[in-house]
């Protein structure tokens, strides 16, 4: 990590997206009593994506709990410490396991204020590791983050930079609501330079990442590479891409999206999710309902393959959304 | 209420399980946290909960328990800390051991939750699940198995390939002790001795109570799986019944004093009818209120 | 569009001589098209019924583009469903685009999968249309290699706007029997009631001499009529609502005139606020179609530009066209003193088959009274 001086009051440091989120939760559990940290391996092991190395010799077993493998009955504790009053975060490994805890997720985390007749609170984050890139083969690679964005009463947020990497999760734990955090795992090693303060970002707006005139890329999490590389590719060409990263994926921020439609009116979205029931899909419908009368192409998807995840890298490359597809699939739009 | 279509959906009767609710309530303070299933009424009114809150949550009424939003699976009453009403089998023994956490690590000694479920919740993930992960903590949570016999349809011996339920808890370190559920008496003593040694040693203790539910599993069960005989000779030793003997030949109580028991009762109930039949319907302008405690600006 | 030459590659088809439901002969003469060199007139080779034009008068297309549609005896008229069936394939956004502009989407050819017709394709068409309509907004660069052609540049649309605006100049010129009268108005009376009047208004808010002028324009049609009247065919209808076309420049070589709606009924403030939003929304391309084809006659000034007279060219359809040039100082003869006033010089270009010179000076007689007394305006 490096520090250098900006011109002015704050200090800028050089961080790793889990330097970054590490750096978030020693900020929050340093600054609430509140706060603790649960999951599997986040204790001695440090995390299994190294994630909350160094957390427990500075704050101790008690408020950094080694969790045994058990998901549905931690992520439950988790809903029911946040019920009693503390704020937890807890860190499924990856979002593959999230799997065994959708009944208290689903069940439980979403419905207990609402069917409570607003009496009670669940201010819980959970955060866990998605995706695929590391030939880690089907039952590691999935992105599933539409399911959780499908449901309400929970709020699902992807954060693709390192800054938002550690001011998504600040954000979160001062929320009311349980809020998922979904890290794509290829972007632990992702370097940036932010604050030295840690501090919450935003989790109700989207971001251009990347202006352009000629078409409207909208993604999140661990395709944001993939779009920005293809917006290098297609300027090239003479074709301007404009990024637009959404940051939270429950609730959505159309209004970015359809500002960027109006001066582009070609869209395509980027989402890992397989296409069918996709994210996309929603994004696609809402700018159809809301900006049809923006488009002059139809709304494109570029999702992974109907497969489940193949080991084998060429298997898997093909598999994913890559910057040659999502370039392909603008060239398209715009002949 | 239910016949008359006034109560809709899922109901599932508590009568012939009074003892278990009434007696392990008795060894509670208003300091700890009752989570419960969706056969919870007994456990409701026990706590507390004003039975025309209660009535008038089962009518959908706006001046229920939980605004008409939970309906009779869903009682939920903070103020008393009492936190639900599951629907899903299991689903609210996670949230207990979490809410044992939190009282442990906010240092608020001396408090317990005390988590019902069922015997058709022993064969669930989750049970096993939140036992070693309360025993493995150390956890002051009161685990109270409702040992009736029957999930749903479905005989004990059925179910579970080791049926002595006891034993599975102890096979997670937890002491568990089998109780007469039937009798409140019993029922009371043994959870007294549990919450204070809870109390004490902050870890969780576990009791079986031996009970048996006088009607169906719920209203929509026609009750085809077990005998007549069977629920006859369970009838014999209705806690009530079983208390009222009691009482009575200790010469605590006669004739006059049952009589205006069951007539209090019976204006308590009539009373909740009438504040449930009056209560308001939650606007449907209201319908996505409290999804969420913050919304997007 | 025939070639007429061996050196011609387009050609602007200046007039249709036909209109659609006419009968036509093999060997009849339809239309007038101009090229580089001269005016043709083109005959058609098929006989029948003109079902409808393609190509729009002072469009300039490639040669061998259809102009017009004839159906040849013994064809079935279009019913109704077979016209539904040939559903228009344009983008929501194009169909939007074309709107605004003016344009009609079923005389737009569609480059898109199955003749789709994009945004490019309205813009295209709208470039090479007559000059009271604005250009298209800005332009793609040019795409990749697989692409049929490559997007117009803006160097390119602002020649086909000029030789758009060439094209309908000609043809007023050619059409229409201009005639000219010219007057100087002293405007002092004028200038000092509006330095007096914006000393009460915001810097945002003054006034410019300009919509006094306008405003005199607008009142003075109410004593002349005929001047406020359009060509619908072979008839010239007088309006009753005075729309004055603004002639505005446009950067890059363009002119629009589009109208200020009632310009006779707005108060000198609301006459300003529509001028300026005109100006802005002109030079950002976004006027409405109802703007562009409302004018009943228009103004033009060339008054920032120092010149003292313009004489301008009425645009067809409209009959007349009143010029003012810059507002400068002369010495004038007032009240038997020679005196430096500020003065304007005013000039009417009126179609002679409307009108004669006896009315038109009555137009310019009452507009100079008008601006004798501005505060009534």
């Amino acid at each position: 990590m490096s520090v250098q001086l900006a011109g002015g009051s704050s200090r800028r440091v050089r961080l790793t997206y889990r330097e970054a989120v590490r750096a978030g939760m020693r900020h929050a559990l340093s600054a609430d009593d509140r706060v603790f940290l649960m999951g599997e391996d986040v204790g001695s092991y440090g995390g299994a994506f190294a994630v909350s190395l160094g957390l427990l010799d500075e704050f101790g077993p008690e408020r950094i709990r080694n969790t045994p493998l058990s998901e549905s009955a931690f992520v439950g504790a988790g809903i029911g410490a946040a019920l009693g009053g503390m704020r937890p975060i807890v860190e499924v490994m990856t979002i593959n396991f999230s799997l065994l805890a959708l009944d208290q997720i689903v069940n439980n985390a979403a419905t207990l204020r609402y069917m409570s007749g607003g009496q009670l609170e669940v201010p819980l984050v959970v955060r866990m590791a998605t995706g695929g890139g590391r030939q880690l083969a089907a039952q590691h690679a999935h992105s599933l983050e539409v399911w959780y964005a499908h449901v309400p009463g929970i709020k699902a947020l992807a954060p693709a930079t390192v800054e938002d990497a550690r001011g998504m999760l600040l954000a979160a734990l001062d929320d009311p609501d349980p809020v998922f955090i979904f890290e794509h795992a290829t972007l632990y090693p992702l370097e940036g330079e932010v604050d030295e303060e840690p501090r919450p970002v935003d989790i109700c707006r989207a971001s251009v990442r990347r202006e352009g005139g000629d078409v409207t890329l909208v993604t999140y999490g661990g395709s944001l590479a993939a779009c920005l590389a293809a917006a290098d590719d297609l300027a090239d060409e003479g074709i301007e891409a404009e990024v637009v990263d959404l940051r939270t994926l429950r609730p959505l921020d159309m209004d970015t999206v359809l500002v960027s439609l109006g001066k582009t009116h070609h869209a395509a979205i980027v989402d890992e999710g397989w296409k069918t029931g996709s994210l996309a899909g929603e994004v696609s419908a809402q700018i159809m309902e809301r900006g049809f009368d923006l488009l002059d192409w139809p709304v494109q998807r570029v999702c992974s393959a109907e497969v489940p995840i193949p080991y084998a890298k060429h298997l898997e490359d093909a598999a994913l959304p890559s910057r040659e597809r999502v370039a392909a699939t603008v060239r398209e739009m715009l002949v | 209420m239910y016949s008359a279509a006034k109560i809709h959906g899922f109901l599932h009767l508590y009568i012939g399980e009074e003892a278990v609710a009434v007696g392990v309530l008795q060894a509670l303070t208003p300091d700890d946290a009752i989570v419960a299933t969706y056969r919870e009424h007994g456990q409701a009114l026990a706590r507390g909960v004003p039975a025309a809150s209660l009535m008038a949550e089962m009518f959908g009424k706006a001046n229920g328990s939980s605004r008409g939003r939970g309906g009779s699976m869903h009682i939920f009453d903070l103020a008393r800390r009492f936190y639900g009403g599951y629907a899903i089998v299991g689903g609210g023994l996670p949230v207990a051991v979490g809410l044992a956490l939190a009282d442990r690590l906010s240092g608020r000694e001396g408090r317990l939750t005390a988590c019902f479920f069922g015997d058709g919740a022993v064969a669930e993930g989750e049970f096993h699940e939140s036992l070693n992960l309360a025993a493995l903590w150390e956890l002051p949570v009161l685990f109270l198995c409702e040992n009736n016999l029957y999930a749903m349809g479905t005989p004990i011996r059925q179910e579970l390939a080791q049926p002595d339920i006891s034993l599975r808890a102890e096979s997670y370190g937890i002491p568990a002790e089998p109780v007469d559920g039937m009798d409140v008496i019993a029922v009371e003593e043994a959870a007294r001795r549990a919450a204070i040694q809870v109390r004490r040693t902050g870890a969780p203790l576990f009791l079986e109570l031996r009970t048996y539910r006088f009607r169906a599993h719920s209203m929509a069960d026609p009750d085809l799986y077990r005998t007549k005989d069977e629920i006859g000779d369970w009838r014999q030793r209705d806690p009530i019944a079983l208390l009222e003997a009691r009482l009575r030949e200790a010469k605590l109580i006669a004739d006059d004093d049952v009589s205006a028991l069951e007539s209090d009762v019976a204006a308590e109930l009539d009373h909740a009818v009438g504040v449930a039949e009056a209560g308001p319907f939650e606007p449907v302008e209201d319908l996505t209120k409290d999804v969420y405690g913050r919304s997007a600006q | 569009m025939p070639t007429l030459g061996a050196d011609m590659s387009v050609g602007i088809l200046s007039s249709w001589l036909k209109k659609p439901g006419d009968t036509v002969q093999r060997g009849d003469i339809i239309a007038v098209v101009h090229t580089d060199k001269a005016d043709v007139e083109v005959e058609t080779f098929a006989s029948g019924v003109i079902e409808r034009m393609l190509v729009e008068p002072g469009s300039e297309v490639p040669v061998g583009t259809p102009l017009a549609v004839i159906r040849e005896s013994g064809e079935a008229e279009p019913t109704a469903a077979s016209e539904q069936e040939a559903r228009l394939m344009i983008s929501p956004s194009a169909r939007e685009l074309a709107h605004e502009l003016g344009v009609d989407p079923a005389e737009v050819r569609g480059s898109g999968p199955g003749g789709r017709i994009q945004r490019k394709d309205v813009e295209a068409a709208a470039a090479a249309r007559d000059p009271a309509r604005p250009p298209p907004s800005a332009p793609r660069p040019a795409v990749a290699p697989q692409a049929p052609a490559a997007a117009p540049s803006a160097d390119d649309r602002g020649a086909a706007m000029r030789r758009a605006i060439g094209a309908a100049m000609s043809r007023s010129k050619r059409e229409i029997p201009h005639f000219y009268l010219g007057h100087t108005i002293d405007l002092s009376r004028a200038m000092s009631w509006l330095t007096e009047s914006n000393v009460h208004r915001s810097v945002s808010e003054r006034l410019l001499h300009g919509v006094l002028l306008l405003k005199a324009v607008a009142l003075a049609l109410r004593v002349v009529p005929e001047l406020n009247a359009t060509w619908q065919g072979d008839e010239v209808v007088r309006h009753d609502d005075v729309n004055i076309g603004v002639a505005i420049a446009l950067r890059g070589g363009g002119l629009v005139a589009p109208a200020i709606r009632h310009t006779d009924e707005l108060s000198l403030d609301e006459l300003m606020h529509a001028f300026r939003d005109l100006v802005t929304r002109a030079r950002r391309y976004s006027l409405r179609s109802s703007e562009i084809s409302a004018p009943t006659i228009t103004v033009t000034s060339l008054g920032e530009r120092t010149v003292d007279t313009v004489f301008g060219v009425i645009f067809p359809p409209q009959v007349a066209i009143v010029g003012f040039g810059a507002v400068v100082e002369r010495l004038w003869v007032s009240d038997g003193q020679v005196l430096p006033c500020p003065v304007v010089s005013v000039s009417l270009s009126a179609d002679h088959r409307v009108t004669d010179g006896h009315r038109a000076s009555a137009f310019l007689v009452a507009l100079d009274r008008l601006l004798q007394e501005p505060e009534e305006l």
